[in-house]
């Protein structure tokens, strides 16, 4: 298993801000964001928007960064903070 | 690291003494000679609406090691010998303090350009975000190329 974050506005298109997903083996976050899709069509637009980005265990990583189970991988909209 | 530096990170709703924490990081040692700061504070109008409240949502955890490590960063590129960053979270009405950001140097020059890095880093790379209540509806704020930009300069 690995925790799936979401936020902001993200959060809000998806109607929800955590899930547990089942990971079995390695896998890269494409790999992921790509298997949500499948379970959950609706959520094509919001999540696979250019403009999304991940983090992996906290850390700003890009859609090639591996991940393994245990893991907690977020996907939230750029930052507006300050 | 800063080597020595005191760099303090603080995330949470409580509001902030801009003068009681200026004067902590200008205590720490009779090396600084120059303090500066920063804060952010939220205002009533944007993109030409009247902004009467605003939500800040982050990322706990997250929000924490990305502020240490930009301040880190200063810290090491202007010689710091001290800094504070403290962002609050929550519900906020115009005229609110968001934001601090205290450096302490050497020199104005190390200061000056520490803590505008610091807030120029924060704006793009710490997992903050801004949701506005206006007179037109609830909106999300969009991130702006011009605080890209300015990131980038460093």
């Amino acid at each position: 298993m690995i925790k799936v974050l979401f936020f902001a506005k993200l959060r809000e298109a998806l109607g929800q801000s955590e899930l547990q997903w089942p990971l079995a083996a390695e896998a890269s976050v494409e790999d992921v964001r790509a298997a949500l899709v499948a379970e959950y069509p609706q959520w094509q637009e919001a999540l696979c928007a250019s403009n999304v980005l991940t983090a992996l265990n906290q850390e700003v990583v890009n859609a090639k960064a591996r991940v393994k189970p245990g893991d907690e991988l977020a996907f939230y909209p750029p930052v507006t903070g300050g | 690291m800063g080597s020595t530096a005191r760099l303090k990170v603080q995330v949470g709703a409580a509001d902030f003494d801009a003068g009681e924490e200026i004067r902590l990081v200008q205590a720490l040692t009779d090396s600084i000679g120059g303090v500066a700061s920063f804060i952010g504070a939220m205002r009533s109008s944007n993109d030409g609406r009247r902004v009467d409240a605003m939500s800040l949502e982050h990322y706990p955890g997250m929000t924490e090691k990305a502020l240490g490590r930009i301040v880190d960063e200063a810290a090491n590129r202007w010689q710091l010998l001290g800094a504070t960053v403290i962002h609050r979270v929550g519900e906020f009405v115009p005229g609110d303090q968001i934001v601090l950001v205290v450096t302490a140097a050497s020199h104005r020059g190390e200061a000056f350009a520490a803590c505008e890095f610091i807030m120029d880093y924060l704006k793009t790379r710490a997992p903050f975000w801004k949701k506005e209540r206006t007179s037109e509806g609830d909106f999300w704020v969009e991130a702006r190329d011009s605080d890209e930009q300015a990131a980038d300069r460093w």
